[in-house]
């Protein structure tokens, strides 16, 4: 929609931009549920470059339809369903990252290629799109178009429906133990330490970080030796700008929190629509952990350290983004 | 491999197969089977002695014979046939294995002590990690019912094993086993034409295939291989997962998705009829499913399961028939679909 009146920052030439978000834009028909073709890097297995005809994409989808009905395709030990992913879920979540919040992501270099690596973000926003649109970035913008497996709070595998679609698009409980193995399987792995004190904080605290939890995510990594990539996400904070609290609904409901905003619940469902904002995502520097011993997991204080030090770089970029960003909303 | 082997629950399927399996390994003397009701099958040449492990009698039987293995294999969810309840099936669980370690206790020849529990001790709950290992400690622990049962008796074991260390104990925790004659709660279930399930809950279950579990019986029953342990506390499942809709797809049984409540209810329902054991732990593991790790299995006890997960259940599937949506007709009928629609767009073939 306003693609001329988004001003380019950051250290990425102007040029590679513009031609990324020509090739973009330029592409077909938007429910192809094929992945996108990439102008820079093209995958292993290049798509046609043809749009694909009608015929073809009906012959692929009663493919899809006849591994579906039939029950023959894979889930991995923690319900992760790739194909459903790929195909459903994600096509489901790209128009909300591509036209409605407009992601711009900046610094995917940063993830590695192969390996694990632990994606550390900021948690903001009432519900948990922001975890969802990094989901999706991750996916769509890497060159070896990686899974980010999203560790969830436990409310997420509680509640029906919830849990499996979780499960399926590869998230898992956020314990230590679901962690460790998916970084040894070298997995992309992806933490919000602020956990509900992130997402369920009031709008007058947007972009101020709570605290990173125990940093329970730093022995992690350090256990499994992969590095922790930093990543700040600006504009999932103003989507639900959440003014109140209402403690007791909350209690009732076994909730957390129960937000109330401007629009909800005043205006019914229809409050629950996100304020369409701008957003970036910025993956920092990694943080290799793989040159500490084994037992440095178990020191307190090189953890407090290395919490501090994530926790300081996501900051520092939130504010940085802050400064570079004209408005909330473009 | 010891000379004379006890074995208890051979009334059941798996008990008998196994005493029949063992009966052919060449180091093994003599085979007893145990159980209170005699078994319909036949054991093989085996002695069968009709005994209640929940009798202080089975001391004598280990005293008189000489026993040097003993599979304890009579830990079971479900009555055997339609006789006795719950009741009896928890007090042969629980006091018969208690009986039977304190008779392992006065035998100064036992010299092994094999275990069938199951990975039912881990509980399902949706706060739990999503792979148990030996290790885990559930969240919460199961309240009653099967679970608790093994919970207890892997208790007792474990207490036994600090009295007699000279006895090497190996305790192993199936998965959900399946098989062309398995008679367990789940089989049961995946045999019902039309399943109810949990409204927005898709578990993840394991299977283990009735030949590895006799296999791996085996194993824990002889002397350790070279490089490898056969005491402690092993889990034992096929490799990967299904999930309960795939396997539904796959056995081509259509499935009714019920709100948590009204499971339960018609749990109820259908166990007051007889159709199924329906009890709230079988609700529980079809509500947050399962999923064991097994590299213990495989690093220390040298075990390799011969068949997946999914391969078990495709033996299984074949053993049971077509269900009312065979997935072999369905997938015709898109077949046929595919093979209409291009003849009207015509071009592209």
């Amino acid at each position: 929609m306003a693609d001329a009146k988004v001003i380019p920052f950051g250290e990425e030439p102007r040029a590679r931009r513009k031609a990324r978000r020509a090739g973009r834009t330029g592409r077909g028909t938007a429910l192809a549920p094929v992945p996108e073709a990439r102008t820079e890097h093209p995958p292993a297995a290049p798509p046609p470059s043809r749009p694909r005809t009608l015929d073809e994409r009906i012959a692929g989808g009663l493919a899809f339809l006849r591994r579906r009905i039939t029950g023959d395709y894979e889930v991995d030990d923690f319900g992760y369903d790739e194909e459903l992913t790929d195909q459903v879920l994600m096509s489901l979540l790209r128009p909300f990252y591509e036209k409605y919040f407009r992601v711009e992501v900046k610094g995917v270099e940063n993830i590695p290629s192969d390996g694990g690596a632990l994606i550390v973000a900021n948690h903001s926003g009432t519900l948990p799109l922001d975890g969802l649109m990094l989901q999706v970035a991750v996916h769509d913008n890497h060159p070896a178009q990686r899974h980010l497996r999203l560790l969830a709070a436990d409310l997420v595998f509680v509640l029906p429906v919830i849990n499996e679609l979780a499960r399926k698009a590869g998230h898992t409980l956020a314990c230590a133990e679901d962690a460790q193995r998916l970084l040894e399987r070298g997995e992309i792995v992806g933490v919000m330490p602020e956990g509900f004190k992130g997402i369920g904080k009031p709008f007058s605290d947007r972009y101020k970080l709570q605290r990173f939890g125990r940093g329970g995510f730093v022995s992690t990594a350090l256990k499994a030796g992969v590095p922790i990539v930093p990543c700040s996400i600006v504009g999932a904070e103003e989507i639900y700008p959440m003014i109140g609290n209402a403690k007791t609904l909350a209690r009732v409901f076994g909730l957390p929190y129960f937000p109330i905003t401007p629009t909800f619940p005043w205006l019914g469902p229809l409050g629950a629509m996100p304020l369409p904002t701008k957003w970036t995502i910025q993956f920092g520097e990694p943080i290799p952990t793989a040159g500490y011993p084994p037992e440095a997991a178990d020191d307190p204080m090189l953890m407090f350290n290395l919490t501090d030090q994530v926790r300081e770089t996501i900051q520092h970029t939130l504010y940085k983004l802050l400064v570079q960003r004209r408005s909330v909303f473009f | 491999m010891g000379k004379v082997v006890l074995v208890t629950g051979v009334a059941r399927q798996l008990g008998g197969r196994f005493v029949r399996r063992i009966q052919r390994d060449p180091d093994v003397d003599r085979v007893i089977g145990v159980d209170a009701v005699p078994p319909e099958h036949h054991l093989g040449g085996a002695e069968f002695l009709k005994a209640d492990i929940r009798h202080p009698a089975i001391a004598r039987v280990l005293a008189e014979t000489g026993v040097d293995t003993v599979i304890h294999m009579d830990i079971n969810g479900t009555p055997l046939g339609k006789r006795g309840g719950r009741a009896s099936v928890k007090e042969t669980n629980v006091i018969g294995t208690m009986q039977l370690l304190g008779a392992c206790q006065k035998a100064p020849n036992v010299q092994r002590l094999v275990i069938k529990s199951s990975t039912s001790v881990y509980g399902s709950a949706p706060r739990d990690p999503a792979v148990f290992t030996e290790t885990t400690t559930p969240k919460s622990l199961p309240s009653g019912g099967f679970a608790k049962d093994v919970v207890e008796v892997e208790g007792y074991v474990r207490g036994f094993a600090r009295r007699r260390p000279d006895v090497a104990v190996c305790v192993l925790r199936f998965a959900n086993i399946l098989g062309p004659c398995a008679d367990s709660p789940l089989a049961e279930y995946f045999s019902l034409p039309v399943w109810p399930t949990v409204l927005g809950y898709d578990p993840r279950l394991q299977f283990v295939h009735e030949d590895d579990a006799i296999e791996v019986l085996r194993i824990a029953a002889a002397a350790p291989r070279r490089g490898t342990l056969n005491s402690g506390t092993f889990n034992i499942a096929g490799d990967g997962v299904l999930l309960l809709s795939q396997t539904s797809r796959r056995l081509g049984r259509p499935t009714v998705p019920l709100l948590l409540p009204t499971v339960t209810w018609a749990g109820t329902a259908l166990r007051s009829i007889g159709i199924t054991d329906f009890s709230p732990e079988q609700i529980r593991l079809l509500t947050h499913g399962r999923v064991v790790e097994t590299t213990q299995m495989r690093e220390t006890l040298g075990f390799r399961p011969k068949y997946t997960t999914a391969e078990t259940f495709a033996e299984f599937a074949r053993s049971r028939g077509p269900g009312l949506l065979p997935p072999e007709s369905l997938a015709r009928t898109v077949d046929r679909l595919a093979g209409v629609l291009p003849a009207r767009g015509g071009l592209s073939q």
